[in-house]
């Protein structure tokens, strides 16, 4: 045990060193295993343009980039299909980016429920594959576009969390190629497994910190036979929250209990149920009987159901709380932006308390400090409540906002990023301070 | 680095920290410490400790880390693979003295709790607010929520449920340094690396859980419990892949074969019917709607695969009935075999009838019975390897079937333990399901929390000393081919 990183304590390509870089990375894998190209700058990742992009085109091959990168110093930013490229802080260098999308395949072992997936492919088509066998991963599509690599490494989780979990409990095995380009195995291919460390946990969320996801194991669960949508607006948040509460104490077991808030009018609940056709009437009835009017439905999802609120670009803020200060967080995140002339949009599940606020790309810096600040004070004394800034327009960003606020742990997260990535080469920069 | 002394020489500050009563040198006193679950495995603890805070346990770690001195810690003692083997060079912290549920908080559905408290006390704790903690190993009445931490313990119900790790929110630790680090609270997906996750199941290698913060659930508008017999194993098996063909989740299945059921029949009376081959538990719980959907789909599923009888429950008195004879399953088989060994394997649920075939063959072979009884579900053996003490040679051909059954697991794609763990027990098969690289990898990340390697030592991951030097180290072999990932698609 024990392997050592050789990039520890090498010094950046420059120059010469550079182009010496850029002809090992085209030899790295052997027939053309790795596309190598010069980076353009729709290539920058939080405005870094990197050196080059690699494109391997398959798990070897991109152990063998990276073991070249490690043997250049080079630092490297995995990219999917970009969907979410620019979150995070932006990384400190990139002279490479590492495209995971040809590491494709799915293995789909229907009768155990289990699929394993390359990082490299769409969400969508494995969602579409699965479907075809009357299963699904219980993943709602928040950022249309997602790679299973992408939506792992940011940790991505949709309304029907509440009774799934969150991605990172869905994952059950992953294969990762560390700084040096070593593959590691963790977790496997059955749901029930404790042999050893989970660091699948650790990489899920991670932005590519820690290692390169290559592929992974999710357990699935069967597509239930209906469902239903309620819908009601509330005459305002506290109203909301009491909702929320009362419909999350019935014994109806929704998938989802959502928030719903445009940028202005009234918040909206949206509670959805999944099961037998036969029980819809009742379940739907026993979440009507706690609303004082009666709901709308419907028996399909609408288009966009549990996408972020807001357009592409806009400045994306993380609200976690306990689920009753969750609704007053954003009550106070709205209030604070619309006295500085920024309407908010806020999404997200009131069931596990995880919400987002969209504030346009154009507010001015300062106002969006502002608010990320009233937020976090809203939540200061509650448990485990935190503000975080996932997606900063570029002007945010180039005024310093602080993405992640305080973080507990972080002495232990960055004791864990010098092991795993000892030459902070991996996304250097786009997870919080040091890391 | 500080010239490592003996936990001896640690007393008079331990009992500074921990007061007179709270430290056990006594070896009379410290011999009731000297095994978990596991009692094969013994070794007398060099200090026992028993904290009753946060800051207690800091300031016992702190002083073994400043010493060098390792700490091992400990729980209720259930645990089956000898996660909480004492050391005699060691310090033994024991969390029996913290063992209060500090908080339920019904709107944010979560309870707050010390690592001493029972699993079975936080569902007594949300009860009368409709609520309950899912993770319900068997040993619920006596294992502690800190152990279930360590161990990420499952139960009956994970099928539908998940582990523990799905129901933590927060955890407050002391690290392997003696820093007290809060994660999460009472929500979960903190910023950040997922600590808290990965702090779960790591078996007391990276310090200790002094607070736990759990989700509750809603109790289910309806829970149905069915008991099916069937002639044979195989038409058992048959029936849970029809099941959950049928697009139906249960919140559990289990299974017992026919020598279970004779046990479980000595041991308690259960009644389950007479001949019969093997016997499922289903039990479906959810809207009621549904869960009268799922009972309709099941029965009939059952009845399609062979079942010579059904019984269902319908009321707790019923359900309690029906469970009677496979909660007691482990215990029972003490009634037919002097000795036995509870292995914990998974395999894929699709393997199971090959699995247990080549289980059966085993036995026939070797002359040793095997009792099955198992989370048939999610593909978790639980088999009992019987045999007779007295008998020469019995024990060591027990552990050979019980070795060959892990081999039968590892080949089909499964693993080495599905919810008792690593711990001393199985290190050494570790390298059965994982290539040097990824144990370097997890080691990377132990010594990242645990620099000095004082956090229960040698459990977990496979050493030297445990297990001899591994055959043939790996030099120049491709990465992805040293570690089977050349073949990934
Ligand atoms: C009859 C019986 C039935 C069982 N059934 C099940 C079952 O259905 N499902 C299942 O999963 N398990 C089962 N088990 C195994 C066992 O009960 C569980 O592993 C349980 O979680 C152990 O809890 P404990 O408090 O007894 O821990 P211990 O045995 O005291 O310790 C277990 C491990 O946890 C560590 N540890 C303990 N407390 C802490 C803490 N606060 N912080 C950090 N590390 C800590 C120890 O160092 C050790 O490595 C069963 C055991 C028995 C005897």
């Amino acid at each position: 045990m024990g392997e050592t990183t050789r990039a520890q304590g090498a010094v950046p390509p420059r120059g010469g060193a550079a182009e010496a870089a850029g002809r090992a990375l085209a030899g790295a894998a052997p027939d053309g295993g790795a596309a190598v190209r010069p980076g353009t700058p729709a290539d920058a990742v939080g405005g870094v343009r990197p050196a080059y992009v690699a494109a391997p085109a398959d798990p070897a091959a991109a152990a063998a980039v990276l073991a070249v990168a490690a043997e250049h110093a080079l630092t490297v930013v995995p990219r999917g299909n970009g969907t979410k490229i620019d979150w995070g802080g932006p990384p400190r260098d990139c002279d490479l980016v590492l495209e995971t999308t040809s590491l494709t395949g799915i293995e789909h072992a229907v009768g155990d429920l289990v699929v394993r997936a390359g990082a490299g492919v769409p969400v969508a088509d494995l969602q579409a594959a699965l479907g075809s066998a009357g299963q699904r991963l219980a993943v709602d599509t928040v950022v249309p576009g997602s790679t299973v690599g992408g939506m792992v490494a940011t940790g991505l989780s949709g309304p029907r969390r509440i009774l799934h979990g969150p991605v990172r409990d869905l994952v059950i095995g992953m294969t990762v190629l560390r700084a040096d380009g070593v593959a590691a195995r963790s977790g496997g291919a059955v749901v029930k497994n404790v042999a050893g460390y989970d660091l699948g946990k650790l990489h899920t969320g991670a932005y590519g910190t820690l290692g390169v996801i290559v592929s992974v194991t999710f357990r699935l669960h069967p597509v239930p036979p209906a469902l239903r949508l309620l819908r009601a607006a509330a005459p305002g948040p506290e109203a909301l929250r009491e909702w929320a509460a009362a419909v999350l104490h019935s014994p109806t077991a929704p998938s989802a209990v959502e928030l719903d808030w445009p940028p202005e009018g009234d918040p909206e609940l949206a509670v959805l149920l999944e099961g037998a056709a036969a029980g819809l009437d009742a379940r739907g009835a026993a979440v009507a009987a706690v609303l004082p009017e009666p709901p709308h439905h419907a028996d399909a999802l609408p288009p966009g159901w549990g996408e972020l609120p807001g357009a592409p670009g806009d400045t994306l803020l993380r609200v976690v709380a306990p689920p009753p200060e969750a609704v007053r967080a954003a009550a106070v995140l709205r209030d604070a932006g619309r006295a500085r002339g920024i309407l908010a949009a806020v999404r997200g599940s009131l069931g596990t308390g995880v919400l987002h606020a969209a504030v346009p790309a154009d507010a001015p810096p300062e106002a969006v400090a502002a608010v990320v600040a009233a937020a976090r004070a809203a939540l200061a004394g509650a448990p485990g409540g935190a503000v975080t800034v996932p997606h900063a327009a570029p002007p945010v960003r180039a005024a310093g906002l602080d993405l992640w606020g305080e973080v507990p742990g972080a002495a232990l997260m960055r004791a864990i990023k010098d092991r795993f990535d000892p030459g902070h080469r991996l996304s250097p920069g786009r997870l919080m301070e040091g890391i | 680095m500080p010239v490592p002394v003996g936990p001896e020489a640690l007393v008079p500050r331990l009992r500074a920290i921990c007061g007179d009563a709270g430290v056990l040198t006594d070896p009379a006193q410290r011999r009731t410490y000297e095994s978990d679950g596991l009692t094969y495995h013994a070794e007398l603890p060099g200090v026992v400790v028993l904290p009753t805070s946060t800051a207690q346990v800091a300031a016992v770690v702190r002083l073994c880390a400043e010493e060098g001195v390792p700490f091992v810690p400990r729980g209720a003692g259930t645990g089956l693979s000898a996660g909480a083997l004492p050391r005699s060079d060691g310090v033994l912290v024991v969390t029996s003295r913290m063992r209060r549920i500090l908080e339920v908080d019904v709107e944010a559905r979560c309870a707050v709790v010390q690592p001493g408290v029972a699993n079975l006390d936080v569902t007594r704790a949300a009860a009368p607010h409709g609520y309950y903690y899912a993770p319900d190993p068997s040993s619920q009445q006596v294992c502690s929520v800190g152990g279930n931490i360590a161990e990420n313990s499952g139960g009956a119900h994970c099928l539908k449920y998940g582990f523990t790790v799905n129901h933590v929110l927060g955890l407050e630790i002391v690290t392997p340094a003696g820093d007290v680090v809060r994660l999460g609270g009472k929500v979960a997906e903190a910023p950040g690396y997922d600590l808290i996750g990965a702090f779960i199941g790591s078996e007391g290698t990276l310090g200790i859980a002094t607070e736990i913060t759990v989700r509750l659930l809603r109790a289910p508008e309806r829970v149905r419990t069915l008991l099916a017999a069937f002639p044979t194993m195989d038409a058992g098996g048959r029936a849970v892949s029809a099941v959950i063909a049928a697009g139906v989740l249960p919140a559990a299945i289990e299974m017992m074969d026919a020598l279970a059921i004779e046990a479980a029949e000595a041991a308690v009376a259960c009644h389950y019917p007479k001949g019969a081959g093997a016997v499922l538990i289903v039990e479906l719980d959810g809207p009621a709607a549904d869960v009268d959907a799922q009972f309709a789909a099941v029965t009939a599923l059952c009845r399609e695969a062979g079942a010579t009888e059904l019984r269902t429950a319908t009321d707790a008195a019923e359900r309690a009935r029906i469970w009677k004879g496979r909660k007691s399953a482990f215990a029972a088989v003490g009634r037919i075999s002097p000795s036995y060994i509870v292995q914990d394997g998974v395999v894929p649920r699709t393997a199971l009838p090959e699995v247990l075939r080549r289980i059966a063959d085993l036995s026939a072979e070797s002359g040793i019975r095997v009792a099955n009884v198992f989370h048939a579900g999610d593909g978790n053996l639980h088999p009992l390897v019987l045999f007779d003490d007295a008998e020469p040679g019995a024990a060591e051909r027990a552990a050979e079937v019980s070795g060959a059954i892990l081999d039968l697991c590892v080949e089909h794609g499964g693993s080495i333990t599905g919810e008792h763990g690593v711990g001393v027990d199985k290190a050494c098969h570790m390298p059965d399901m994982f290539s040097p690289a990824d144990l370097a990898t997890m080691d990377l990340f132990r010594r990242a929390i645990d620099p000095a390697g004082i956090a229960n030592p040698e459990k977990l991951l496979p050493t030297p000393r445990l297990c001899g030097e591994p055959p043939g180290v790996r030099t120049d072999v491709h990465p992805l081919v040293a570690s089977g990932e050349a073949e990934l698609f």
